[in-house]
């Protein structure tokens, strides 16, 4: 079955047909702190008949060292990257930071490097998550969920990065049950920010304090997002804003959690930092 | 009315700013970060401008394709003149001269300061006002001319409040925009005085401060024996000098004293008249969501035979302090195509939540970071280490910056810069000043580690799996995190397990 390109008015980029099978950058916050994200993502796409390819060799991205200065370092943990991905099908990524990375980074990492073509390749076939559902995929979902209210967060990677709101949207609009809300400033960073969080402390708090309050005032259920780091940034905040009674919490999900417990009609989240 | 106890009240509050400031100014950038961020007052002044401003330039691009458009268009139009800027700049000195402009040169900022001096000394001059410049804060021109006995008065409003609070500008644009209502009325009553010689009386209505700071500037722009100016943009071709404000204060400057400096950066050439629209149209409307400026000044040469106007001497002073080395750096060389409209602070989470002050630079924002440390009398990145992790590469300034500029790029790029003691690019001296000096040990180390774990597959499975066996060992409170969130916890078993248990093939089929 092939499917018509579609083409994204933000990103102008343009999608294949629908793969038979696709390779998943599971990134490395996910494998540690959400792994049952990517178990999930990798159910929901296989329910639309793709198979799902995890490399036990993939690692990181390499965007902490790249965006800390530490290219050379960077380059030699994506170097890895491109032999764990090597073989010509699409590569899912779970994050729109990591997948920016692969996708926007990589050909400028390793320009004038032996690699260069490869890492070309690669960015040419990496897709965010939400990116391949909606505009690879183009997918219909049914949903068997309760009716509820999920807060949605764009990470400015994926936002300005990826330049995939919309597809997030999309994705959380193919759900029927699903109340999709935006946060007041909807658009202003959450202060995660990677090594930003650890070498500005205090400004990445004041920044992560105002977003989770634009969150709580959302009233939601849940709290969606493609970016891990945002999530547990936010949803820390929350916790912690919760604890001392400031506002009440919200539990936090990966978006392809959400939409795979939706899609089963199964109440609850199953991980998240809450 | 200097006897009186509410003046007297005043006058301590305002001393008190002032010496606050100082202090400011002496700390390291984290803890200016810090005093800002526990400022609630200054905190309410940098959120509310940043969304007034944000709101007043979305109103006047309704249309994103046309804004994209727009920005192609001024993207093209600087990158044009920076690809031939020394052939301009020579042009540029030619047709000035034949309008009878005296062109300098300075490389660094004291000859800058020098030359303008000397042109005073020569003329007798004593006092001088000035029009809007962020060249001369970045040469720091008032305090050099005042060591040598020179008055300097800034005459754009908000520069002027700056300057009666012995105060730096927090705002490219709007240089005051720290100060409230309420400050500014202590600000005026106690510091300024009336060409008579008298206190200005208290008010915190805005058109009588205006009205009051007008009537003094009138007085000095009458009987001052010299104009400084800055320049937005200098067109090669004809020889003029193209300088857009709103309060007039611009056009007295460079129109009533007998002599008029105007002093610019290097990068501010454009080869043609025709350039000037695809700029003009972006500058204002980036910068204060306005169409066009109230005063758009074309300046064109010293008052001519029979003309009633206009000084009998003009100068352009033309500043290097690093734009060359800029220019020859072929990662950061976009840094040269800013036109300062000061949009790409007024979109950043981090600037609307530590203010200007906070960066301790001429320069704040995010064209600060990236420009701050390339110049050469800021201290290069031994100076401004930590003004650039002062990002979370959000991108929101790429996004606003009318002329393209991928600030969230040259940021990354300095980073790279400021800790890798060798690079691969350009030579010697294309690199930024102090580039390696944020290399310490520890970190290259630990990145180091962090590589060598991350490369090889088997020891990155041996680490994550350790750290989800581990999981119950994890410290509650892990560094500065966990003071405002809770403590992330690893999951039981990690992707790589579970999807290996889940029998997920580890490669595709051929
Ligand atoms: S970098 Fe761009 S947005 Fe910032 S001041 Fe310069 S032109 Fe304006």
């Amino acid at each position: 079955m092939s499917q018509s390109p579609l083409v994204s008015s933000e990103s102008g980029r343009r999608y294949p047909d629908k793969p038979s099978q696709v390779y998943l950058l599971g990134t490395c916050l996910v494998d540690s702190f959400y792994p049952q994200a990517g178990m999930d993502a990798i159910e929901v796409i296989r329910a639309q008949g793709v198979e799902v390819v995890f490399p036990q060799s993939q690692t990181c991205c390499g965007q902490p060292a790249y965006n800390s200065g530490y290219e050379d370092e960077a380059r030699d943990v994506a170097r890895q990257q491109l032999e764990a991905f090597a073989k010509d099908i699409p590569v899912v990524v779970m994050m729109g930071s990591c997948a920016g990375m692969v996708h926007q980074e990589y050909p400028d990492l390793f320009a004038g490097y032996p690699e260069e073509a490869a890492a070309k390749a690669l960015a040419a076939r990496t897709y965010e998550f939400t990116e391949f559902m909606v505009s690879v995929l183009n997918v219909s979902l049914e949903d068997k969920g309760q009716t509820t209210k999920a807060a949605l967060h764009t990470s400015c990677s994926s936002r300005r990065g990826m330049k995939v709101a919309q597809q997030h949207k999309a994705l959380l609009g193919e759900l029927s049950g699903v109340r999709v809300v935006e946060p007041e400033r909807v658009t202003e960073c959450c202060g995660f920010g990677g090594t930003f969080a650890v070498k500005q402390p205090a400004i990445s708090a004041a920044m992560a304090d105002d977003k989770a309050r634009y969150m709580a005032a959302t009233d939601a259920d849940v709290i969606v997002s493609a970016d891990c780091g945002c999530l547990m940034n936010i949803g820390g905040t929350l916790d912690e804003l919760a604890r001392k009674g400031e506002c009440k919490s919200i539990p936090t999900e990966h978006i392809a959690s959400f939409v795979r417990r939706r899609l089963e009609g199964a109440e609850g989240t199953k991980e998240g930092q809450s | 009315m200097s006897n009186n106890p509410q003046f007297i009240e005043l006058k301590s509050v305002v001393d008190q700013e002032e010496h606050d400031f100082a202090d400011m100014q002496q700390r390291h950038f984290k803890v200016r970060a810090q005093m800002a961020l526990e400022n609630d007052t200054l905190r309410k002044s940098f959120r509310g401008a940043s969304d007034f401003l944000m709101g007043k330039r979305k109103a006047v691009f309704p249309d994103s394709d046309e804004l994209e458009a727009l920005r192609d268009r001024g993207e093209a139009a600087r990158q044009r003149s920076l690809s031939k800027l020394p052939e301009l700049l020579e042009q540029l000195e030619r047709s000035l001269t034949a309008n009878g402009v005296h062109v300098h040169w300075a490389e660094t900022a004291e000859q800058a300061n020098d030359v303008i001096h000397k042109i005073l000394e020569r003329r007798n001059a004593r006092t001088v006002v000035k029009g809007k410049s962020m060249v001369s804060e970045e040469i720091e021109l008032n305090h050099y001319l005042e060591q040598h006995g020179i008055e300097c008065l800034e005459s754009d409003m908000g520069e002027y409040l700056v300057q009666l609070g012995k105060e730096t500008p927090s705002h490219i644009i709007m240089p005051a925009i720290h100060k409230n209502k309420e400050q500014i009325a202590r600000l005026m009553h106690t510091r300024a005085t009336t060409p008579d010689g008298e206190a200005v009386p208290y008010t915190e209505d805005v058109d009588d401060l205006i009205g009051n700071a007008r009537a003094i500037l009138r007085e000095k722009f009458r009987t001052a024996d010299a104009g400084i100016s800055g320049v937005n943009m200098a067109i090669a071709e004809t020889g003029t000098l193209l300088l857009v404000e709103n309060e007039g204060n611009g056009r007295m400057c460079t129109t009533v004293p007998p002599v008029h400096i105007a002093i610019t950066g290097i990068e501010k050439v454009v080869e043609k008249l025709t350039d000037v629209p695809e700029l003009l149209t972006l500058l204002p409307r980036s910068a204060t969501g306005q169409i066009i400026t109230t005063y758009v000044n074309m300046i064109s040469g010293p008052r001519k035979e029979g003309e009633l106007d206009g000084p009998d001497e003009v100068h352009l002073v033309l500043l290097d302090n690093g734009r060359s080395r800029m220019f020859n750096h072929p990662e950061l060389k976009q840094t040269l195509q800013c036109i300062r409209c000061g949009a790409c602070m007024n979109h950043c989470p981090v600037y609307a939540r530590v203010g200007g002050h906070a960066y301790g630079s001429t320069y704040p924002g995010p064209i600060g970071q990236v420009v701050t440390p390339q110049l050469s009398s800021a201290g290069g990145l031994a100076e401004n280490g930590d003004m650039i992790n002062a990002c979370s590469l959000n991108g929101a300034c790429g996004e606003a910056c009318p002329v393209r500029i991928p600030l969230p790029d040259l940021i990354r790029n300095l980073r790279a810069e400021a800790v890798k003691p060798h690079r691969n690019v350009g030579v010697g001296d294309e690199r930024v000043p102090g580039a390696g000096t944020q290399r310490h040990l520890t970190e290259a180390l630990i990145w180091k580690g962090w590589s060598t774990v991350h490369k090889v597959p088997f020891l990155y499975r041996f680490s994550t799996n350790a750290l989800a066996m581990g999981r119950g060992l994890m410290p509650s409170k892990i560094g500065p995190w966990t003071e405002t969130r809770s403590t992330p916890k690893p999951a039981a078993k990690n992707l790589h397990q579970l999807a290996r248990a889940a029998g997920i093939p580890d490669q595709p089929d051929d």
